[in-house]
């Protein structure tokens, strides 16, 4: 036939040209780069306009605190995102777990490590049991995850103030309060910050190194593919929104020492403030793409802005409209690069209103 | 020789519509087949029945020699059945190598293996040796797929069956919406894998590109097979008016 005669080429050759990507040019390929330039620069803008105040030990402690809480949020929403879903429910969540934690504490009574134990597994177990029912309501009945999570939102909210008639608890252990709260692990290093950072880095090696961190984007990638290939997509689906769950119960215990009470009416925006972070550390929510390391940059942008507001007397407020400039400008820019460097394919519907993260 | 691989009366209805109406198929080993035939003569869903993306309403697979059963397309790659779906069926964000061992990863051996722990450097070194054995055109085993062109896509798609499938291997379309030079060598490809005794069974539109690679043309019409010719044999008049009903070796 003619069409073997037209290209000379001899198939068979090396046709793989393997170029291994040296280690600086994959890091410079990585979105969160341009995140870390911009904290970077924000640190030195205020460090600069208060070179007294704002990078001293004692600062720097506590904007690490403010973002430790909403890292171990961040963990989970990342997982949650690069399939291709969403999870309003982790305020409400950490709410919930909080209120029946400190109540089994009240119960047990104790200022100990005992009781602080026992609460922490009690939220655990209250943030797991949430997060399967998410998972299993969007694997399984096939409901869009922005309206299983709008549900669980507005339903472990409202199970936490029926528990509480709407007062918040303020009686949680000294232990926990002391140590864990406010306690530093050594010198000025905060408790809180440590046990973050772990969470932290379980998160980027379950995400980057395993299998699960593999599938976790191959079903955000192409669902249907890994369907085809036998990836457990459904029990999979449940398995994220399960860890979303217990890292939001896990938060909810370390809320409960930060704040020394159950704060049932400031989780609100909790949830939004997390995807912020999320969406501003590059992961998309298109699903597929994305990072942790990304999203806690993403995290402590919000946080350094307040902080630093505040320092140069600025109204705080500011901060809020300049994180919503910084989202939607951080988003639009990735947009634009990635459609360069896909070439302009077609754009898809935002998975997570759709059934099961599937593209339409 | 027996087929690797035969449908015996298949039908299969959607609602009132009959896609296929008692068709007949047969591969055999190292055989290169084509599926020929107009557009809703059955061929797509045929395949799809064959590699266990759908149940049939009624008939029966023989594979070597044993009647089985496909629920999904799992059953039929534990049987060494692959499938090249027309759109690929690739994680786009994903690079050659996590598509090539995607739901098959090579795990570390011991307690981290154990916990989830990949072994990247065994996974990366057999996609590269499929794809130069294919001859598949990858520049960047690291990159996502999504970013790579139609050609290379479809290589990494061939290649990943190719690599897996032990019997059988299906194509869907595979040189449809490809330039002369991806065309060519996705036709190379399935001169190579025939050659390694696995079973080669494609759909296609182009004659020139089924009397160029197939030993056996199957033309569909209308939800059965109608006619089976050796591509010494026939030519491409022949086929065109066996696809449009004109002649018929076998009875429905």
């Amino acid at each position: 036939m003619t069409l073997a005669d037209t290209t000379p080429t001899a198939a068979g050759t090396a046709a793989v040209e393997d170029v291994p990507a040296g280690r600086w040019q994959r890091i410079a390929r990585i979105q969160a780069l341009q995140i870390v330039l911009l904290l970077a620069v924000t640190v030195a803008i205020f460090t600069i306009l208060r070179p007294g105040t704002f990078l001293t030990p004692f600062n720097i402690r506590g904007i690490v605190q403010n973002t430790s809480i909403l890292a171990v949020l961040g963990v989970g929403m990342t997982f949650v995102i690069i399939t291709g879903g969403i999870d309003l429910s982790i305020g409400s969540v950490l709410v919930f777990s909080g209120v029946v934690a400190d109540k089994v504490m009240a119960a047990q009574g104790g200022q100990g490590w005992g009781t602080v134990l026992l609460g922490t597994l009690v939220a655990c177990g209250c943030g797991l049991g949430w997060g399967l029912l998410n998972g299993v309501l969007v694997a399984k009945a096939n409901v869009p995850p922005l309206i299983v999570t709008l549900g669980s939102l507005s339903a472990a909210l409202g199970f936490a103030q029926i528990l509480t008639k709407g007062l918040d608890l303020r009686d949680a252990p000294q232990t926990l309060v002391n140590k864990v709260g406010f306690g530093n692990i050594v010198g000025q290093v905060p408790t809180l910050a440590v046990v973050a950072g772990v969470v932290v880095l379980a998160g980027i090696v379950l995400l980057h190194r395993t299998r699960f961190g593999l599938h976790t984007y191959a079903i955000g990638s192409n669902a249907e593919a890994g369907r085809r290939v036998g990836l457990k997509v459904d029990r999979h689906l449940i398995k994220v929104y399960a860890l979303a769950g217990l890292l939001a119960g896990f938060a909810g215990i370390l809320n409960l020492g930060f704040f020394q009470s159950t704060t049932i009416g400031g989780q609100s925006n909790t949830a939004l403030n997390v995807i912020a972070g999320v969406a501003i550390g590059g992961t998309s929510l298109f699903g597929g793409v994305g990072s942790v390391f990304g999203t806690v940059i993403g995290l402590f942008i919000p946080i350094v802005l307040q902080n630093g507001f505040i320092q140069i007397n600025v109204q705080p407020f500011w901060q809020q409209v300049v994180v919503g400039a910084v989202l939607v400008t951080v988003v639009y820019v990735d947009q634009l690069r990635r459609a360069a460097a896909v070439g302009g394919r077609k754009h898809y519907r935002f998975p997570f209103l759709s059934h099961r993260g599937r593209r339409t | 020789m027996a087929p690797i691989l035969e449908a015996r009366d298949i039908s299969k209805q959607y609602g009132h519509v009959e896609a296929l109406a008692g068709a007949n198929f047969d591969v055999n080993a190292g055989e290169v087949v084509a599926l020929i035939g107009d557009n809703g003569a059955g061929k797509s869903t045929l395949v799809r029945i064959m590699s266990g993306t759908e149940p049939a309403s009624s008939g029966q697979l023989i594979f070597e020699g044993k009647q089985v059963h496909l629920t999904s397309p799992v059953d039929a790659r534990k049987l060494g059945m692959e499938t090249v779906f027309q759109d690929l069926a690739l994680a786009p964000h994903l690079s050659p190598v996590q598509n090539m061992y995607l739901g098959r990863e090579v795990m570390r051996t011991g307690p981290l293996g154990r916990l989830g722990f990949m072994d990247s450097r065994s996974m990366r070194k057999g996609s590269r040796e499929a794809f130069e054995k294919l001859g598949a055109t990858v520049r960047n085993l690291n990159g996502p797929v999504g970013a790579m062109s139609g050609g290379q896509r479809q290589g990494i798609a061939v290649a990943r069956a190719a690599a897996w499938a032990q019997k059988v291997i299906f194509l869907d379309e595979p040189t449809a919406a490809l330039g002369v030079v991806q065309t060519k060598n996705v036709l190379d490809l399935i001169r190579r894998v025939s050659a390694e005794g696995i079973g080669v069974v494609f759909i296609s539109h182009s004659m020139p590109h089924v009397m160029d690679v197939a030993d056996r043309i199957h033309v569909m019409w209308r939800g059965r097979r109608v006619a089976t010719y050796r591509k010494e044999d026939t030519s491409m008049e022949q086929l065109v008016a066996a696809m449009t009903g004109a002649v018929t070796q076998e009875a429905s």
